[in-house]
């Protein structure tokens, strides 16, 4: 089974985030990245069904030069080889956009199965995932837990809500979106981190796979969640302090 | 599950390669996922534990600076952040790695012979099988040249007769370096468990290093084989070029005790409230003991990180390696002292981390070269003039 990766390189889950000076993105220069907790988990599923299965797995990552660590620590878990499709500007982009370039990454190899997180830790829009099966022409399920080969066809597990799951098949090639903690996560052993050394990286630029489109959703603002909460304390007698508070409410508040 | 987020003031993340950060991160998960979890409680008990011995030898943590043999062959650096990452847990977990790493596997590669190589290493590197290191003896610390341990040729035999003691891994290890005096000066010998005349005993009453083995090595009339001797480890230097390799380790792995020191105290200045209920954060004398532990652990990054570089240069010195190991044995053992009294009655505690580290380093501070001997290697260095009689 030929399978691909795609995975998404964020900040460090608990970072100190600072709004940059657009006020659109937050300020990246001082922050550590990581791999996406869900696509850790699409990485982790793909190699245990290479062992199961055999075949091969392949890492597509899209990012400025900063995003070779995600593919080194991919490469050093397992995968067999990896795609770069470098770019400096996804942070304008959108999922389309995005969906986009990795379409276009993933059609030449031909895949049987695309998998990647439900979701990203940093903007948790969950759309590249669905749309690139969309320009791929391929079948998905969401919020998967399980993957079972199963000749042509792959059986999966996806979950709903209130602690149902549901069994589905889907014909090859799909793409699934891999739910976060299914498994437990390989580390990068020192020797896999030695051989992902010799690895294949295979870098695109983002106008070799047809160029990044003019984004048809941005994002206007990013700020910190703002403190709202304030405490009054109304003097006098209860029934001077209940005209007050009728009055506050009324007008300030403007809830009766 | 807390995840440690590092200890980097000085943006010296920005001098690691990609790939040394990703080893980093390896050992980081693995310490935070798996030891620490655990360590209270073996530490508590007096209880070295070995279950993580087969997941950190296939992590490739054993002997992870050597080359060929199944070892990972990584480079000093990475190594370094290896053993800091460990010692963040405890020093008792990086000490069974440094001895199986450094003073079992690094003798046995570099002055074994092929047979010697071929039949350990890869055992050694697997943790099938567990290294222990004998030089220092009773009546011989700081000065191991005056040991008394002795082997003599008889026949097709060398027979040892001797006693060692302090040995990090001794009742654990199935096979042991032991250095001792011959005909021709001072001899690194192999000896396995279970050969007759060699019995060990643990050492009890630890009130350091309880989640390490320490033990005693008695030789009587041990009869060992002839090609049990390395045949490259010719005079007590061949045994103290295993200290320098594992003294580096040391210089780095103390640094983790320091970093987990200062983030467990620098966390706890900013919730422990006193005095019209501001955080002690607030106070001048503790943010004067937060910023000199943040200082003097950038100042042992740059160090270990120097010598680490000079190391895969070939250029490392061993008097350097005693400099790496002095300084940031001391002042990882003050944080440990600054960072229990920022914790007041709570630091005393095992729900936290300070008094297992500080009782720790204690024992780093002696071991492996006490302070006052890697003070005099400096001073010789820088004087000419060896001054330790």
């Amino acid at each position: 089974m030929k399978i691909i990766v795609a995975i998404k390189q964020v900040p460090v889950r608990d970072s100190v985030l600072q709004v940059d000076a657009s006020g659109k993105w937050i300020r990246e220069s001082e922050l550590s990245f990581e791999v996406n907790e869900p696509d850790a988990y699409a990485l982790e599923e793909a190699l245990q069904l290479k062992e199961r299965y055999g075949g091969e797995v392949i890492a597509l990552c899209a990012g400025p030069a900063r995003v070779s660590q995600a593919i080194r620590e991919a490469l050093a878990k397992g995968a067999d080889r990896a795609i770069h499709v470098e770019s400096d500007d996804l942070g304008a982009a959108d999922s389309l956009g995005i969906a986009r370039l990795l379409a276009s990454a993933i059609r030449s190899e031909q895949p049987d199965l695309v998998l990647t997180g439900l979701q990203s830790d940093d903007l948790g829009y969950g759309q590249t995932g669905v749309i690139m099966a969309e320009l791929l022409g391929f079948p998905h399920s969401t919020i998967i837990m399980q993957v079972e080969a199963a000749g042509s066809s792959v059986r999966v597990k996806r979950e709903l809500e209130n602690g149902w799951f549901q069994w589905m098949e889907l014909p090859l090639p799909a793409v699934l979106t891999i739910q976060s903690g299914i498994s437990k996560l390989r580390y990068a052993t020192l020797m896999g981190i030695k051989k992902a050394r010799t690895k294949e990286v295979k870098r695109l630029s983002a106008a070799e796979l047809g160029g990044l489109a003019a984004p048809v959703l941005s994002v206007e603002k990013v700020y910190l969640p703002q403190k709202t909460k304030e405490t009054q304390m109304l003097d006098g007698t209860p029934a001077e302090a209940a005209a007050a508070l009728v009055e506050k409410l009324r007008f300030e508040a403007r809830v009766l | 599950m807390a995840r440690f987020a590092g200890v980097d003031y000085l943006l010296i993340d920005s001098l690691f390669s990609e790939e040394e950060l990703l080893v980093r991160q390896t050992a980081r998960q693995f310490v935070d996922e798996r030891v620490i979890p655990l360590v209270r409680d073996c530490y508590r008990d007096g209880r070295f534990p070995e279950e993580l011995i087969p997941e950190m030898a296939g992590l490739g943590f054993l002997g992870a600076n050597l080359e060929d043999y199944g070892c990972a062959g990584m480079n000093n650096v990475q190594y370094g952040l290896i053993m800091q990452e460990l010692e963040r847990g405890d020093s008792g977990l990086r000490s069974f790695v440094s001895v199986q790493g450094a003073l079992v596997m690094y003798p046995i590669l570099t002055y074994g012979s092929e047979q010697q190589k071929q039949t350990w290493l890869p055992k050694l590197q697997a943790g099938e099988a567990i290294g222990c290191f004998g030089l220092t003896e009773p009546g011989f610390g700081s000065n191991p040249g005056g040991m008394t341990t002795k082997a003599t040729r008889a026949g097709d035999c060398w027979v040892l007769n001797g006693e060692k003691t302090w040995i990090t891994n001794g009742s654990q290890a199935h096979i042991a370096v032991v250095w001792a005096r011959t005909d021709e000066g001072i001899r690194g010998f192999l000896v396995e468990k279970g050969t007759a005349g060699y019995s060990t005993a643990d050492i009890h009453g630890k009130l350091s290093m309880r989640a390490s083995v320490t033990s005693s090595l008695s030789f009587q009339d041990c009869r060992i084989p002839l090609d049990n001797m390395l045949p490259g480890a010719k005079g007590l230097k061949a045994a103290l070029s295993c200290l320098t390799q594992a003294r580096y380790g040391i210089g780095w792995g103390v640094i983790g005790a320091a970093m987990d020191c200062y983030e467990t105290a620098r966390r706890y200045s900013l919730t422990r409230k006193q005095f019209d209920g501001r955080p002690i954060a607030s106070h001048q004398l503790v943010q004067e003991k937060l910023a000199w532990m943040i200082t003097e652990i950038t100042k042992a990054q740059l160090l270990a990180l120097h010598v680490g570089r000079l190391k895969d240069g070939g250029k490392a010195e061993a008097a350097h390696v005693s400099m790496l190991k002095r300084n940031n044995v001391a002042i990882a053992l003050d944080c440990a002292r600054l960072s229990r009294d920022l914790l007041g009655a709570n630091g005393i505690m095992d729900e936290y981390p300070l008094m297992r580290h500080l009782c720790n380093l204690e024992t780093v501070k002696t071991y492996e070269g006490t302070d006052h001997i890697h003070a005099l290697v400096i001073g010789e260095r820088v004087t000419g003039v060896a001054a330790y009689k």
